[in-house]
């Protein structure tokens, strides 16, 4: 669905993203893993447009869509969700989730119920500043927003960051089952590999800005000398 | 010759005053051919260059903008015209002058106190204010201040020993308005020695430090508030002395002098000639003393009333700041150095300059603009 | 007594027009983090459009309208001409470019409409309201003002509270990248939003014009006065603008009929030390909350 061939873009003169290629696969989430600094971001922010690449291709069932700016990618189904800092903190959850709607033109009451009952935690405070969420209510929020715009992919960027184990599970449970019962894709970028390959079908291990994996998630967790040398558990 | 150019950025002193005692060779040389009128233009000159070179250390050095100082040297003009109300006034000079900047220095203090330690546009906001309120006190202390007409400055007698000293050195008679140009002169030049030892003393180092990267700085142990204001003191002491000078120049502290214009074409003076360069302070004054009468020259030819034409200098000032800001935001000084580097070295892409001899207080980089403050935004 | 009721009034006409001023100040602070100093030549630029409408024998209201118009035009060509190009740049680069435009309109100005004072008409009575046999210290004048800022104040938390547009601006002002992921064009909302605070700021030219004189320099000290109300608010917050704004008017009303007109800058310069002094963070922020 999602395919990158020999992307590469510099970040200043550090060259952040080296002749990157690998395909995310429709109706899978397909893990891109590394440690801090591997280019796992800068990889993310270059499919949404954020950042332009240097060279290479991206492109989203067949159509490329690396010289589109960031506005576009929603229509295109493409909803990157940015790690818990990405919440408008002076909005309301309802605000932030109805932005997320107008990404797509306007806001569905049923997407909205449907959110909410996805995430109870946020139906309680639908008109508090998301300032004062947890971070892992502004993760759900965050998730949220971007189902508003009824994405067929989400570009997940590290939703595990700073959360405690717990949540970590439930979210990631929840992604799981958005991939599973309704076809969702995902693109998941994570530090967290042990987490992130439980749910995965497919990982991606970054090193220094390169590819050096690309192989089924069962078979990456199992591979010992990838797991020390790369992913830290 | 790279040796040489190495030790000559290092001895900064000695280089500063040799360069001040050249300036200085090249002030007598125009004055002494200059006549009365010249003259009186040429120390307008020097305090527009005076003030404009503090704000330069303000604006090109610590990053911050004061809209205000006009009306700080509309403080050292008051307080000179009280000094000196009339020809009998036993202060001499040099105290009369110093008092200016005392006075200046304190509401430098007090307002950069309150608004300069801050971070964000406070400074700007409060110097603008300034800029407004300042000439409604000399309206409203009508018996003291002099209401609208002002107060007249006498300048004293000049003492014998300059007349002596100006005969023996020129062979000329020194004129009452030569005197004047050639206080105004040297005011800036021990002005712009001690700015510039400054600039590059720690303290300089410093306000830079707090101009490129606030958070760095903090880090580094140097105090935010401290730096920001003291580089606003330091500045408002210049536009003091800028005040003094302008008092005996025109001869009058009136609030029509004084207005908010003032302000705004002095920071234009330094925008033109490059933020933070004290040598683009004092081309951006003359462009300021010379140009009007050409561009007004052009109004009138063109059919414009006087009063119209007038205005049309202010006109061009702003459309040529706003083009600089826009185009080449380092002024003409640090696009002709730029320029000029790009010639020697042959490449496309200059690397910053190094110390510049020609240039004491010039930013350590040649894009003083683009290098301020990055991540300091709350 | 009565002259105390009456600066108290005058005061709160002064202050609503302040309060306008300072919103206009605060809307464009909250979404670029300039403090558009040229605010003021801008709404003086819209009343001398607004005067030679009226000049050439048209009403006082199709003046009115075309400068607000124009206002929104020249907000928005600001933003997109002179302040997009800086965007990102150190925030020096902006202030220099609004005080340059200050220069620019001044002079303008003077060039093509003359630096004299001319008097501007106001559609309403500019004598005191007469309530029984005293007389307010408020004009009918003054009353459209305060009825035509308190409009322009409603319309703008419709638009900001309610629409889907004001939903855009606000996430474009707040937090540019996410905004961006969202589909929001940050650019055109930025214009939208300078745009807009350049009518409010016409709107506040218009009504201090009004039955009295005007010239080049006549809002010059009117942003001032936007600006400390604007502090005093807090800077971010238009509701502390509004509040702000009421504040100054009323003290510098009273500065101004007991003291001496002379001195209302200088009191207003003295109330923005104060107020920097002891809260930065304007008047409803904790003390100890200090943005250093």
């Amino acid at each position: 669905m999602l395919s990158l061939r020999d992307l590469s873009t510099s970040y200043g003169p550090v060259h952040a993203v080296r002749d990157v290629s690998f395909t995310a696969q429709e109706g899978q989430i397909t893990a891109v893993l590394g440690a801090n600094g591997a280019g796992k971001t800068t990889l993310l922010r270059t499919i949404s447009g954020l950042l332009r690449s240097r060279h290479g291709t991206i492109e989203l069932d067949g159509r490329r869509i690396d010289r589109l700016s960031p506005e576009r990618m929603p229509a295109l189904g493409l909803a990157q969700v940015p790690e818990g800092r990405g919440v408008i903190t002076e909005l309301t959850v309802d605000e932030n989730l109805r932005l997320g709607g107008l990404a797509r033109g306007r806001v569905r009451p049923a997407d909205l119920q449907r959110v909410y009952e996805l995430f109870p935690a946020l139906a309680d405070r639908r008109a508090a500043v998301a300032h004062v969420l947890s971070g892992g209510e502004r993760q759900m929020l965050v998730i949220g927003r971007a189902l508003m715009s009824r994405p067929r992919m989400l570009l997940l960027d590290e939703p595990s960051l700073g959360l405690a184990p717990r949540i970590v599970t439930q979210i990631f449970g929840l992604v799981r089952s958005l991939v599973e019962d309704e076809g969702l894709s995902v693109l998941l970028v994570e530090q967290n590999a042990r987490s992130a390959l439980s749910i995965a079908h497919r990982g991606i291990v970054l090193n220094l800005g390169r590819v050096v994996a690309d192989a089924d998630a069962d078979v990456l967790a199992d591979d010992d000398q990838l797991r020390h040398a790369y992913l830290g558990f | 010759m790279t040796r040489l150019r190495s030790w000559w950025s290092e001895v900064t002193l000695l280089r500063h005053l040799v360069l001040a005692a050249a300036g200085l060779l090249v002030v007598v040389a125009v004055l002494e051919s200059a006549g009365d009128f010249r003259s009186l233009q040429l120390a307008s000159m020097a305090y527009l260059g005076l003030a404009a070179g503090g704000l330069t250390i303000l604006t090109g050095l610590n990053g911050q903008i004061s809209l205000g100082h006009g009306a700080l040297m509309a403080i050292g003009a008051y307080t000179t015209a009280l000094l000196l109300p009339d020809r009998e006034s036993s202060t001499p000079l040099a105290l009369v002058v110093l008092a200016a900047v005392g006075a200046t220095l304190a509401v430098g203090v007090a307002v950069g106190y309150a608004a300069a330690r801050l971070h964000g546009p406070y400074l700007a906001g409060a110097t603008l204010a300034l800029a407004v309120a300042v000439p409604g006190v000399a309206l409203f202390f009508k018996g003291r201040l002099g209401g609208e007409q002002g107060l007249r400055v006498v300048l004293p007698d000049i003492p014998e020993w300059v007349l002596d000293l100006a005969f023996f050195v020129t062979g000329q008679e020194l004129t009452r308005s030569r005197y004047v140009a050639y206080v105004a002169w040297l005011t800036l030049v021990v002005t712009f020695v001690l700015l510039a030892n400054l600039s590059r003393s720690r303290v300089g180092r410093r306000w830079r430090a707090v101009r490129d990267d606030a958070v760095a700085a903090e880090l580094a142990g140097i105090h935010l508030g401290r730096a920001r204001v003291s580089a606003f003191t330091v500045s408002a002491a210049a536009a003091g002395a800028a005040g003094a000078m302008m008092a005996i120049t025109v001869r009058l502290a009136a609030p029509s002098g004084f207005t908010l214009n003032l302000s705004l074409t002095l920071l234009t003076a330094v925008v033109l000639g490059g933020l933070g360069s004290l040598t683009g302070a004092i081309i951006g004054a003359a462009l300021l003393t010379f140009l009007p009468q050409v561009v007004t020259g052009w109004g009138t030819d063109a059919g414009l009333s006087d009063i119209r034409a007038a205005e049309l200098a202010p006109l061009v000032y702003g459309l040529v700041m706003i083009l600089v800001i826009l185009l080449a935001p380092s002024g003409i000084v640090g696009t002709l150095r730029r320029l000029a580097v790009r010639r020697t070295r042959g490449g496309p892409e200059p690397a910053p300059p190094a110390t510049d001899a020609a240039d004491p207080a010039a930013p350590s980089s040649s894009d003083a603009l683009t290098t301020t403050s990055k991540g300091t935004s709350p | 007594m009565q002259q105390l009721v009456n600066t108290a009034l005058s005061g709160l006409t002064l202050g609503m027009v302040y309060a306008a001023f300072a919103l206009a100040l605060v809307m464009i602070w909250r979404s670029t983090r300039v403090v558009n100093f040229a605010q003021a030549p801008m709404a003086m630029v819209t009343t001398f459009v607004a005067l030679a409408v009226i000049d050439a024998g048209h009403s006082y209201w199709l003046g009115f309208g075309l400068a607000l118009l124009s206002g929104l035009v020249l907000g928005a060509v600001v933003e997109r001409v002179v302040i997009r190009p800086v965007e990102g740049k150190p925030e020096i680069n902006a202030v220099i470019l609004t005080l340059g435009l200050f220069i620019v309109l001044h002079a303008l100005a003077s060039v093509v409409f003359g630096n004299r004072y001319r008097s501007f008409p106001a559609p309403f009575g500019v004598r005191g309201v007469e309530v029984g046999d005293t007389t307010l210290g408020i004009t009918g004048f003054g009353i459209f003002s305060i009825a035509a800022v308190l409009v322009v104040m409603a319309l703008l938390v419709l638009l900001f509270r309610v629409t889907d547009l004001g939903l855009r601006m606000r996430a474009a002002a707040y937090h540019q990248e996410v905004a961006r992921l969202l589909g929001v064009r940050v650019g055109r909302m930025l214009t939208l939003g300078w745009a807009l605070a350049s009518v409010v700021g016409s709107l506040a030219g218009l009504l201090i014009a009004g039955g009295s004189l005007v010239h080049p320099g006549f809002m010059d000290s009117i942003v001032v006065f936007g600006f400390v109300a604007a502090v005093l608010g807090g800077l971010d917050s238009p509701v502390g603008a509004v509040v702000g704004g009421l504040l100054l008017g009323l003290s510098l009303s009273f500065v101004s009929g007991y003291v001496g007109s002379q001195l209302v800058a200088l009191t207003a310069l003295a109330i923005l030390m104060l107020v920097l002094t002891l809260r930065p963070g304007g008047l409803f922020s904790q003390p100890a909350q200090r943005r250093v």
